[in-house]
């Protein structure tokens, strides 16, 4: 018994080895370094000082002083959540039928399908956001597409370039297969039999889709809705690139304290609260898809 | 007899392959009705035409005489038992159950009302709150059968329902099976390819080979009086001895068994038999006798043979006697008969006999 428990505790140190060197130590590495003062170049000053002839800390509060001084930040922090909620919103809605028609199409033709969902994986990052630049410029195809519709209907022509919208439909493009491979996971493995139990039993396609087909991938839905959210949370090229002034993220801000103004405490406060926003969030969704894959 | 489900002529054919051929059947109201048959002869697709998951390609089946072709399975007075059990992982016993009273818009109070009485049906009124994972084989099935029957269907189709479960279980489920159909006297139409289940639950069974019926008939007659070779030798063990009709006297027939002689044999009854056209004696091993001494009762047919092979059984012995023209007879012999002074040995010459009511004929 007890040779047995030692085993099992020997089989989890590797990945708690991994999550040790990759997640705890440099949050605590923050952590420690958003109580430290800014050095006289940027970066970190030394965190101990030799006075009086003994040893002091050099730590302060200032850091997370400043982040509560102006509404500022708190209020980027919301609207970079309200982005990266938005983004996931609609990656379900596009994902969802996209992921079902693959589940149900014959088995020969899924992996094509699936095939064509990581297709732009295989062309680099900033090439396919520079392409949406062209796209959504002025003279783009898509900006064209947009107004000529809206020249139906009376209204004025728009410009997406550098604006919110542009922010959200490149976050969506980007991490749409994040959504679709892990509901089509999920949904490949649902077995027809019980879609015609339920027919059988009364429920028409409506029914069967909201009794069995959706609480059964509801385990698909919040594995691709942590995996969208995450990274949108804490995207800062989408919005550099295409944002402007209006689409600016939290993450911006953070980047900005690392690179320009070289502030690492400061950086180091608001990358907590992103990293403390994110472990909430994916605790809230572990909750809620047990719950609902029962 | 009042038809609840008619079949009519209904064909299935999948890519040139003929899974159904023009079958008809009509089964009536509050019957037991079983379909039996080797696998492949199309069971299962003559189920899945009846709850209309699959049109056929000709044909009508009729419920209460209106057709039901042109309804889809939700809209179809009838459930499914389903192989696998198919109950939805994600809900309760009491969900699940719950679900085609849900369908039809119940209300909160009368759901419940009804849910805890079917499960009281099929005595498990104290899983309701259990997840289906948390169930033994036996008990899904059993609440698969209260959720099929919760909403009192006209009809459950229940295509081989115990064929996952273990011997023993199995047993004791035909037994619910029969008592449970019998109190709330809903039609079944239950499919198997055992035939033995068959004969235990069934009021009256349709054989079926090669997507076609070979024979409907309570079990007892089917037994007694198969119409085919086919169906002689699918229910039970049966001897089949090919003959031919000599000659027609009165209720009885004189067949020659090649190789053996003549033997009387009793008139089948609804088949025409012609003198010198070729049949099959089939002669169920239980009304062959065999015996060491010599009998000199007119009435029994009678050939010398050698014992083959012998099964013990405990509580009968099955022995395989090779015949003088080289022809295996399979016999059953009850252990406790008051007769038997001594079991036969491998090798042994004996006497076979039976009577001439016992064998039945069939026409080829
Ligand atoms: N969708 C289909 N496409 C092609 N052939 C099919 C299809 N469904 C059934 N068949 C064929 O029809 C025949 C009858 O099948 P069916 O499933 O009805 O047999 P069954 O009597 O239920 O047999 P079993 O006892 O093995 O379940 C089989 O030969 C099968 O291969
Ligand atoms: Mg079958």
């Amino acid at each position: 018994m007890i040779s047995k428990s030692w085993q099992q505790r020997l089989l989890t140190l590797p990945p708690l080895g991994y999550l040790l060197v990759l997640f705890a130590i440099p949050t605590l590495i923050m952590l420690f370094a958003s109580f430290r003062y800014t050095g006289e170049y940027g970066g970190l000053a030394p965190w101990y000082a030799y006075k009086d002839g003994g040893l002091t800390l050099e730590l302060t509060l200032e850091n997370w002083q400043r982040l509560f001084e102006t509404d500022i930040y708190l209020r980027l922090f919301v609207k970079s959540i309200g982005y990266a909620v938005f983004t996931t919103l609609l990656c379900i809605l596009l994902g969802y039928p996209l992921a079902l028609m693959i589940a149900r199409s014959p088995r020969k033709h899924r992996d094509l399908l699936l095939l064509l969902v990581i297709l732009p994986f295989w062309s680099n990052f900033l090439v396919r956001i520079y392409a949406w630049m062209i796209l959504l410029s002025p003279n783009g195809a898509v900006t064209q597409l947009i107004n000529s519709i809206r020249d139906v209907f009376g209204l004025a022509p728009v410009s997406l370039m550098y604006s919110a919208s542009a922010v959200i439909i490149c976050l969506v493009y980007v991490h749409l297969p994040f959504m679709v491979l892990p509901l089509y996971a999920n949904l490949e493995k649902h077995s027809s039999a019980l879609l015609d139990a339920a027919q059988d039993l009364g429920a028409n396609r409506w029914r069967r889709f909201w009794n069995i087909t959706w609480p059964l991938s509801l385990p698909g839905v919040y594995a691709g809705s942590i995996l969208v959210f995450i990274p949108v949370l804490g995207m800062f090229a989408i919005p550099d690139l295409l944002g402007g002034t209006d689409g600016v993220m939290i993450a911006n801000v953070i980047k900005q304290q690392f690179v320009e103004s070289r502030d690492w405490p400061f950086g180091s406060v608001l990358s907590m609260v992103l990293t403390a926003a994110a472990v909430l969030v994916v605790l809230l969704g572990a909750k809620f898809g047990r719950q609902g894959g029962r | 007899m009042f038809k609840l489900l008619e079949i009519k002529d209904v064909s299935r054919n999948f890519a040139g392959f003929t899974a159904l051929d023009k079958v008809s059947l009509a089964i009536a109201a509050g019957e037991f009705f079983t379909l039996l048959g080797p696998s492949g002869c199309g069971k299962t697709t003559l189920l899945r035409l009846i709850a209309g998951f699959d049109q056929p390609d000709g044909g009508d089946i009729l419920l209460d005489g209106k057709s039901i072709i042109a309804t889809p399975p939700e809209r179809r007075p009838l459930h499914t038992i389903f192989q696998n059990y198919a109950l939805f992982p994600h809900m309760t016993v009491a969900d699940n159950v719950a679900f085609p009273l849900r369908m039809v818009g119940c209300n909160k109070a009368e759901i419940e009302r009804r849910v805890s009485a079917a499960l009281k049906d099929v005595s498990l009124p104290d899983k309701a709150g259990h997840y289906p994972d948390a169930l033994s084989g036996g008990q899904k099935q059993r609440i698969a059968i209260a959720r099929a029957l919760v909403n009192r269907p006209r009809l459950l189709l229940l295509d081989e329902p115990l064929s996952a479960l273990d011997a023993k279980l199995r047993e004791q489920m035909q037994l619910e099976l029969i008592k449970l159909q019998k109190e709330i006297g809903i039609t079944f139409v239950y499919v198997t390819h055992d035939q033995g289940e068959a004969l235990a639950l069934s009021h009256r069974i349709a054989v079926m080979n090669h997507g076609a019926i070979a024979q409907v008939d309570e079990p007892s007659r089917l037994y007694g009086f198969p119409r085919s070779r086919f169906v002689a030798d699918f229910i039970g063990h049966c001897n089949l001895l090919a003959g031919k009709v000599m000659q027609l006297q009165g209720d009885r027939v004189l067949v020659e068994l090649a190789g053996l002689g003549a033997v009387q044999v009793m008139m089948p009854p609804d088949v025409t038999v012609e003198v010198g056209s070729a049949c099959t004696l089939t002669l169920r091993p239980e009304k062959i006798n065999i015996s060491s001494s010599l009998s000199q009762d007119e009435v029994q047919a009678h050939f010398k043979g050698v014992v083959h092979d012998m099964l013990y059984l405990g509580d009968v012995t099955v022995y395989k006697v090779e015949l003088v023209n080289g022809m295996l007879v399979e016999a059953l012999l009850a252990n406790s008969s008051p007769g038997r002074a001594r079991f036969f040995e491998v090798g042994d010459q004996v006497e076979v006999a039976w009577l001439s009511d016992a064998g039945h004929l069939v026409m080829d």
